[in-house]
């Protein structure tokens, strides 16, 4: 079976973003980029099952500015088959990504789309779910274990109280969570390989995706700050203290 | 305006997760109806009739719904969702899964995990690991919203709304129930508890949480974990606390043995009060605690517990 995987390039984990001073994004001037972990979790899951002979080929798809051809290449050198860019230069909201997915999922025609659960910049936790409704699919999101049975895929789902296990017809969209493997490091014999592998571009406007922003973000600002309290000697000054200063016990 | 909340159940009870969610409604303000779409969920019907500022209760019952699998409860959602100006859930696992299909459904965004309400139409919503708060304005006719309960403070009970059944939908027949391992406790539920203990990485084993459930035990603390504590096996998932965890925002939050990863203070830098015990004075966790003890976590923990 062919998997799609949609990877996203966002600012690195270990960057800790601030607003810029004007108040209208965040600053991400001169940070370093790297594909969402996520996604990277997605590519890896999906090499695995073709390594285990379950996917014949493994398509991956990027939205965004030209530059995310860096992480269509990293999912290349991950073991990735081949890759397409949906070239914009503006930023989408989810729902136009979903969309935009959408149309790479009627071209394709996958049996399986893998995806991270939730970009860490945006934070937003949808655009699986999205895709999978506009398809018309099942989805098996938040992902820690996940089994191809012919037709059908078993899908382990981290939730609130625990795990679930939910069966799905494929195809059908599978958002990863952070357990369901760790990700290979590329070698560089691979990174090299990964250069000559096919990379497609397209627009939203050439799949005919509309992408009208839905919502404005009219401004960002600093989460309300915290700061470093006192340190205590030892156990019975920080029983006092939270009997008697904090009074929460 | 008229606005929808998805009801966070279990079938016999409502979650605590709804009464946060009407009090983000109400903040919007306008009519408030509750959705509870369950199988035999006639009690936790009942209960959210009695949900203080609720107008209807309106309830889908149907051996389909049982699981809350997506693919049958947003076709739900959306058949019963009409002339309503907002939709509302909690953003919990069951919340993010649903909400944003029914968004696609309907042609419209998703207002993602919002913290506070500024008007109708624009809400304050963290991203960038809660580092950055956002403020967004929808263009959207019908606003699909998640809420973070620990934003919002819980309604009070002791309304009585009536009540009324909803439209039920055919199965979409694209997915089944397969089976779930539910974590068992006597202690109060992460996300709602008035303290927290959480042990990290340090605590070395799965074995040495058992000093933490002492400690806990005599605080009737919840007791939470690291990605780092998770991911090494020492407890299970439901008790990771963080940016793609359970976010917490109690009275009371200890971290024992936990550096303080942004991705871990993301869920829990909301804490009123913060303390952390951790044996390296240069630990990050230590810029957001309001005490902070540096020492070996296996000799403060039990000390702490004797001293409580
Ligand atoms: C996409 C993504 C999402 C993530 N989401 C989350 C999330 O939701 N939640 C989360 O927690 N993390 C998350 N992480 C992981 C995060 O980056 C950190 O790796 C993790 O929080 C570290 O856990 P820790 O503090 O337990 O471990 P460490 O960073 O290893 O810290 C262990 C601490 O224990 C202390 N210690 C050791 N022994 C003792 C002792 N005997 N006595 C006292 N102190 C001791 C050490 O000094 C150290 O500070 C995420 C990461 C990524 C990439």
């Amino acid at each position: 079976m062919k998997i799609l995987v949609a990877v996203k390039r966002v600012v690195d984990y270990n960057v800790k973003v601030r607003p810029k001073a004007d108040g209208t994004g965040p600053d991400l001037a001169n940070a370093k980029m790297s594909i969402n972990p996520f996604c990277e979790i997605a590519v890896e899951e999906a090499v695995r099952l073709k390594e285990a002979g379950v996917a014949s080929e493994v398509v991956v798809v990027s939205i965004g500015e030209k530059t995310s051809q860096e992480q269509i290449r990293t999912a290349l050198a991950l073991g990735a088959d081949r890759g397409i860019l949906v070239e914009t230069g503006e930023s989408l909201q989810p729902l136009a990504v979903a969309k935009c997915l959408k149309a790479v999922y009627d071209q394709e025609q996958p049996q399986m789309v893998l995806m991270g659960k939730q970009s860490i910049d945006g934070d937003n936790n949808q655009t699986g779910q999205m895709l999978a409704a506009l398809a018309g699919i099942g989805q098996g999101t938040f992902a820690s274990e996940v089994k191809v049975d012919g037709e059908s895929v078993n899908v382990t789902r981290e939730i609130d109280g625990g795990l679930q296990t939910v069966g799905l017809k494929l195809p059908a969209v599978v958002t990863t969570d952070l357990r369901l493997n760790e990700p290979r490091y590329a070698s560089l014999p691979n990174i090299m390989k990964a250069k000559k592998k096919p990379l497609d571009t397209t627009t939203p406007a050439d799949l005919g995706v509309d992408i009208a922003p839905r919502f404005e973000v009219l401004g960002v600002e600093p989460p309300p700050s915290r700061s470093a309290g006192i340190k205590v000697a030892d156990v019975a000054e920080l029983v006092d203290k939270l009997k008697n200063e904090a009074k929460v016990i | 305006m008229s606005i929808l909340v998805i009801a966070e159940h279990d079938n016999g009870s409502l979650k605590p997760a709804t009464l946060n969610t009407v009090a983000a409604a109400a903040k919007i303000g306008g009519d408030i109806d509750v959705l509870v779409i369950g199988s035999g969920c006639g009690a936790a019907a009942t209960e959210a009739a009695g949900v203080e500022g609720v107008r209807s209760v309106i309830t889908v019952d149907g051996a389909i719904y049982e699981h809350q699998l997506a693919e049958e409860v947003a076709p739900a959602i959306v058949a019963n969702s009409e002339g309503y100006t907002h939709i509302l859930a909690p953003a919990t696992t069951t919340g993010k899964n649903v909400m944003p299909r029914v968004a696609a459904m309907l042609d419209v965004a998703q207002i993602s995990d919002i913290v506070g309400v500024e008007s109708a139409d624009t809400f304050k919503r963290p991203i960038y690991a809660g580092n950055i708060i956002a403020t967004v304005k929808s263009s959207d006719v019908v606003k699909v919203i998640t809420v973070r309960t620990t934003a919002f403070d819980a309604v009070a009970t002791g309304g009585s709304a009536d009540s009324k059944d909803g439209a039920a939908t055919e199965s979409a027949g694209l997915s089944s129930f397969v089976g779930e391992e539910l974590a068992v406790s006597d202690r109060p539920e992460l996300t709602a508890a008035s303290v927290v203990i959480s042990g990290g990485r340090g605590m070395q084993n799965g074995d040495n949480f058992k000093l933490l459930e002492s400690v806990a035990d005599k605080l009737g603390a919840a007791v939470g974990a690291s990605r780092a504590a998770v991911d090494a096996g020492f407890v299970p998932n439901d008790m990771q606390v963080g940016q793609t965890g359970k976010i917490v925002a109690p009275d009371l939050y200890i971290a024992v043995g936990i550096s303080g990863a942004i991705q871990h203070l993301a869920g829990m830098k909301d804490s009123k009060v913060i303390v952390a015990i951790n044996k390296d004075e240069e630990a990050p966790i230590f810029q957001v605690a309001d005490y902070g003890l540096v020492a070996d976590l296996f000799e403060a923990v039990p000390q702490l517990e004797q001293a409580l």
